[in-house]
């Protein structure tokens, strides 16, 4: 039987817990808000990019940029790995991480070398532990905000690296927010670029693409100077994605981290009331036994 | 007077301007253009510089943009840009110590500077320094 000091002590410190986890939901939630904000105002570029990107992909043909050729050998594999720089997540990053590796199990190449681009320090941390190459590391961008400059300069440096030869494929591993409760990791090819698919189902749109436009330069020339864009597109789409769901996946952690602490705090409350009782009763058991002791 | 056209500048981050306009005038990569309703259908991408836009009472706006890209269809142009911002917002002090790091990095002569880069970010200040200047 633990004694009523101990478990008083352990309510406290289960109370100043549970007060951290409620803090960090909150936080969460509102972060949540400004991350939902920006994916918002960042689909009309998105959608309007790659509207005009199709419609000049079709024009343009197929080889119409380097970036758009599969490399014959297929070596040097790169991959761009978002997650967070905070733990307290739930499986958040364990999920992410464990994306790459399958990902990396599941595709075996014979000699392949693999390197790493981080977002966020945990991805960072994982690719320490595994002993894989770290090209570059990005701390302080996801769950944060930050600028499409971020995108575009990862980006850049992955374009270059794709067109010396560092790199024979590129890839990215970010999480998915499909809703609040449900944030899916997600492996992306981003080098060489997938043949741009028409999406059939905008009908309205293409009718109106049916006009030919003007292309000043050529419309190869545009495409050439679009499809590093695009990928700059995709990157920001992905960190935007990731931070939104690290914020859902925190919120999610937290609140289940606060209803244990209620449990626990039930439950060691009952245990103290058991034990108060206890010595109650004992302490009336020895004035019993004492007043019975002098009558005698 | 001529029918009025749609201007629509967005950014990554947000829509900066969505509104009807007499005429558009952008800073194409071959040449500055305008564009007046009924335009034929037309792609291009742009200079650093200045878009400047008639509103629908007649009053010459201005718009700072960089690494873009325009399309113009005859109801409607649409600018895609990195980064814009409206005359107004543009801030200078930034743009000031914009210019000057990328001065000074041009200077330095340092090998492993990004040239390119700091061309580009020092050519980005001086016309949002210029453009903020005409007010």
């Amino acid at each position: 039987m633990p004694s009523l000091k101990d478990v008083q002590l352990k309510i406290q410190g289960v109370k100043k817990t549970k007060q951290i986890t409620k803090a960090m939901n909150m936080v969460a939630t509102s972060r949540l808000r400004g991350a939902q904000g920006a994916m918002d105002g960042f689909r009309p570029y998105a959608e309007k990019f790659s509207e005009v990107l199709g419609s000049l992909a079709e024009k343009a043909g197929e080889e119409a940029s380097p970036l758009l050729i599969p490399k014959e050998e297929v070596k040097k594999i790169h991959m761009v790995l978002c997650t967070s720089d905070r733990g307290l997540c739930g499986g958040f990053n364990i999920n992410l991480t464990d994306g790459a590796k399958n990902h990396i199990k599941n595709n075996p190449i014979e000699g392949a070398e693999y390197s790493f681009t981080c977002f966020g320090k945990k991805g960072r941390g994982w690719c320490l532990k595994e002993q894989h190459a770290i090209a570059d590391a990005h701390l302080g961008v996801v769950g944060s905000k930050f600028g499409f400059s971020v995108a575009s300069t990862a980006g850049k440096k992955l374009v270059d690296g794709f067109l010396d030869g560092q790199y024979d494929e590129v890839y990215i591993i970010y999480s998915e927010f499909v809703s609040m409760a449900k944030q899916l990791p997600v492996v992306q090819k981003l080098l060489p670029i997938p043949p741009i698919e028409k999406d059939e189902s905008d009908e309205g749109f293409s009718e109106e693409y049916q006009a030919e436009h003007i292309c000043e330069p050529s419309p190869e020339a545009l495409l050439g100077d679009l499809l590093p864009r695009n990928l700059y597109v995709q990157i920001y789409r992905a960190l935007l994605e990731t931070s939104t769901s690290e914020h859902a996946a925190r919120m999610t952690a937290m609140d289940n981290a606060t209803k244990a602490c209620n449990d626990m705090i039930d439950n060691l409350t009952l245990a103290y009331n058991k034990a108060r009782q206890a010595a109650i009763t004992a302490d009336l058991m020895d004035i019993v036994g004492g007043a019975e002791a002098l009558k005698g | 007077m001529a029918e009025n056209i749609r201007l629509e500048v967005v950014t990554p981050e947000k829509s900066v301007v969505s509104e009807g306009t007499q005429i558009v005038m952008a800073p194409g990569s071959l040449g500055e253009f305008g564009v007046l309703s009924g335009h034929t259908p037309f792609l291009t991408t742009l200079k650093t510089g200045a878009l400047k836009y008639k509103d629908e009472s007649g009053r010459e706006r201005f718009v700072f943009v960089s690494s873009g890209f325009a399309e113009a269809l005859p109801d409607r142009v649409t600018v895609l840009a990195e980064s814009a911002e409206r005359r107004k917002d543009i801030d200078v002090q930034r743009a000031k110590s914009a210019a000057e790091r990328a001065e000074v990095r041009l200077q330095s002569g340092d090998r492993d500077i990004d040239f390119l880069r700091a061309k580009v970010a020092l050519l980005r200040a001086i016309s949002r320094i210029q453009l903020a200047g005409t007010r």
